[in-house]
């Protein structure tokens, strides 16, 4: 094809918004390096602090996976009332901020819990939350519902020819496992653990609530730890690098073992199975069912019953930090759209590798970013009057990879259909944009907006890097709330912060959706 | 009159060579085999593929490094021939003007192109209300709103069934006894060129053949032409 000044324009911006999305990565990882001071080598506390993430990040993944397989198994080969939406609501934790859940966690394993109220009734010895079980529990919490996801979307690539001509050979439960499913949990379990295995690596907030202590510090803690407590930033910079070292690694195994987007579509399809209609499983598949509903569903019950009467009674504080999230996401989504429209329109318009930009967010973890960031300021400005701007910035950046996923197929496909009608007609530049692609992506923009908005006003990360004592944004004052015990005026907050978090990605979800056309 | 001038085309490892005229006005038919490179010729000559040796002319003018949309064509696909989240209007109205910031006096122009296609009452709907025969009729109607005097069709009707094909190439033959348009068409279907082309363009072993009488040629068809035809 004709690769005319149209095509080179086009890609143009989205170079532009790379390059700076690398110039921020990058740069920040730079002055991380630089400023480390690599001499001093790793004490006892950093190696503890290594042995840890990996030992939960390890853990993490392995009961998520393997407590997914029962799952997905039911949901694939059960229908029942109510299975479409447990299906998207295995979705919600992805905006789910990470605050209200530990809270709802609390609700049900904390000290005045439900679990430890019962044991104490039965005269049980109580059982804690807090250090490696209750991080593990937390990282469980948020990625069993993954783990099921991307092993339901094994599950249902099977054809169903398969399983009918199963049927028709007579096979059992055990030989559709071994002939069947036992291949396909092979290819897709290794994936499935190794992108939870990243995720758990760089895990901040859960640590920061759950776990802490010289024990249950993950790296991304130490480096808060450090950077806050000792003030400390060549400290901070070091465990930096060890944690970009750490996390790149693990997202490269990660992206090598799996080929899957993780959004799943289509999930919601059932196969008719025959092998499955015995009393024994049907038990078994409806307890496994009814167990992950509760356990997902129980804690975030739990913290509305109890937060919804505080949310009257919610101080300014808890108000003006909603205000400063509610800003903060809207930067983050505004930024968000302006890198990655252009990296998507010109990786969806013939330079496909433009994508692998986004990827950055994944390696590096925000905290990285956030210290990088405060080496680079802290020279020209205050970096904690830029707390609000800053991570704005970092939400975005961490927000792009998952934007990209959901644009770049979008413009690919727009340009591999009209390209030729828009290039005869002239539709070119502004109009092109105007006309042809922004109402062409308009769902995929919303649902990508979404995410990004409820990601961002949902995030406990940099924020409690760069925050004074008067900033702070609405998971952090509730984070606050809690240390400070005041618990029902943090499960106030909670409820705020989940109706934001979800209303803000329904509001834009939505309104992409609305009027679009075929 | 249309030049192709020593046109050499290639394509990975296919290769099509042209030497002929069109004559202004006239009414073209493009034949021959699948595979043979009808819609590569099509495609050079809208400017989506550049060739390799010589030259694309329209009367005095070198087509050949202009851009699709600079050049005197209006030309219809083989499908996604309209936007589907525009409306029937806006589809129509983009032949105009690409922002469609329209003139009262361009949008009286559209009204009057969909009128003359018999969609009048339907300048709202969007394609998907549509039915196939009614699509095709809003391409028609931007084809007749662009108004270049060079009208490219890449079989953009074989979707369609055979009666609603028949009726669409009385429109086309129809639209151009009013526009004196010169019309190329491709098709794998003898029938069609009798209709509506006075004359032929053979594509077979990687040559594209001067027009002849279209009548003549598939009445009594060279070899490759009648292994085609069967």
């Amino acid at each position: 094809m004709v690769r005319s000044s149209v095509a080179i324009n086009r890609a143009l911006p989205g170079k532009i918004a790379a390059a700076l999305v690398a110039a921020i990565v990058l740069g920040t990882l730079v002055a991380v390096a630089l400023r480390a001071e690599a001499g001093r080598g790793l004490g006892p506390a950093e190696w503890s602090a290594i042995r840890f993430t990996v030992f939960q990040a390890v853990l993490s993944a392995a009961f998520s996976v393997l407590l997914a397989i029962p799952v997905a198994r039911a949901l694939a080969r059960r229908r029942f009332y109510g299975r479409r939406l447990l299906i998207s609501l295995l979705g919600a934790p992805f905006i789910l901020p990470v605050i209200v859940a530990v809270m709802g966690l609390l609700a049900v394993f904390g000290r005045s819990g439900i679990l430890n109220e019962t044991l104490r009734a039965l005269g049980l010895p109580e059982v804690s939350i807090y250090g490696l079980h209750g991080v593990v529990l937390a990282h469980v919490f948020f990625n069993l519902p993954l783990a099921t996801r991307l092993v339901l979307q094994g599950w249902q690539d099977i054809p169903s020819e398969r399983f009918r001509l199963a049927a028709q050979l007579g096979f059992g439960p055990r030989d559709i496992f071994r002939t069947l499913e036992a291949p396909m949990l092979a290819r897709t379990l290794p994936g499935a653990a190794a992108i939870i295995f990243a995720i758990c690596l760089s895990s901040f907030a859960v640590a920061l609530t759950l776990g802490g202590g010289p024990r249950a510090t993950t790296v991304e803690l130490a480096i808060y730890q450090a950077f806050r407590f000792d003030f400390d930033l060549g400290r901070a910079a070091l465990l930096s690098c060890v944690q970009i070292a750490l996390v790149g690694a693990a997202a490269l195994v990660a992206l090598k073992l799996s080929n899957r987007d993780g959004f799943g579509t289509g999930l919601d399809r059932t196969v008719q199975r025959w092998d499955a209609q015995n009393t024994l499983l049907r038990a078994l598949d409806t307890t496994t069912i009814t167990f992950a509903a509760l356990f997902l569903i129980l804690p975030i019950a739990l913290v509305i019953l109890r937060g919804a009467p505080a949310l009257t009674d919610l101080p300014t504080s808890v108000w003006s930090a909603a205000l400063a999230s509610l800003l903060i996401a809207l930067a983050s989504t505004i930024l968000m759209l302006a890198l990655a429209l252009p990296i998507a329109i010109a990786a969806g318009t013939g330079r496909a590798r433009l994508e692998a930009i986004g990827l950055l967010g994944i390696a590096a973890s925000p905290l990285v970013i956030g210290t990088g960031l405060f080496i680079v300021i802290n020279p020209i400005a205050n970096p904690f009057a830029l707390a609000l701007p800053v991570t704005a910035t970092v939400n975005a950046i961490m927000a792009l990879p998952f934007a990209l996923r959901i644009m770049v197929p979008a413009v690919r496909d727009t340009h591999a259909n009209y390209d030729r009608l828009s290039t005869s007609l002239n539709l070119t530049g502004l109009s092109w944009l105007r006309l042809l692609l922004i109402p062409r992506l308009r769902p995929n923009l919303g649902f990508a907006c979404g995410l990004t908005a409820a990601m961002s006003m949902g995030d406990l990360g940099v924020i409690a890097l760069f925050a004074d004592p008067q900033t702070a944004t609405l998971p952090l004052q509730m984070y606050r709330l809690m240390g400070a015990y005041r618990m029902e005026l943090a499960s106030g907050a909670a409820v705020l912060l989940l109706a934001l978090s979800f209303g803000i990605f329904w509001i834009f979800d939505k309104g992409g959706r609305a009027h679009a056309d075929a | 009159m249309l030049t192709l001038d020593a046109l050499t085309l290639t394509q990975d490892d296919f290769q099509l060579t042209a030497d002929l005229t069109v004559a202004t006005g006239s009414r073209t038919a493009i034949i021959g085999p699948s595979g043979a490179g009808k819609s590569t010729l099509l495609a050079a000559i809208s400017g989506f593929l550049p060739p390799k040796h010589g030259h694309i002319r329209w009367q005095d003018t070198d087509l050949t490094q202009l851009p699709p949309g600079s050049r005197p064509i209006a030309m219809l696909f083989q499908d996604n021939n309209l936007f589907p989240h525009l409306t029937v209007a806006q589809n129509v109205g983009l032949g105009l003007r690409p922002n469609l910031r329209l003139t009262q006096n361009e949008q009286a122009k559209v009204a009057a192109a969909l009128a003359r296609v018999g969609l009048a009452d339907m300048p709202d709907r969007k394609p998907a209300q549509l039915s196939g025969g009614q699509q095709s009729r809003v391409a028609l109607a931007r084809v007749l709103v662009q108004s270049r005097p060079l009208i490219l069709l890449d079989e953009p009707f074989a979707a369609l069934g055979p009666a609603l094909k028949t009726d669409m190439l009385d429109l086309v033959a129809a639209l151009l006894d009013e526009t004196n348009a010169t019309l190329l068409m491709v098709s794998h279907d003898p029938t069609d060129a009798r209709r509506i082309a006075n004359q032929t363009i053979l594509v077979a072993d990687g040559k594209a053949h001067p027009p002849q009488d279209t009548q003549t040629l598939l009445d009594s068809p060279p070899d490759a032409l009648k292994a085609y035809l069967g």
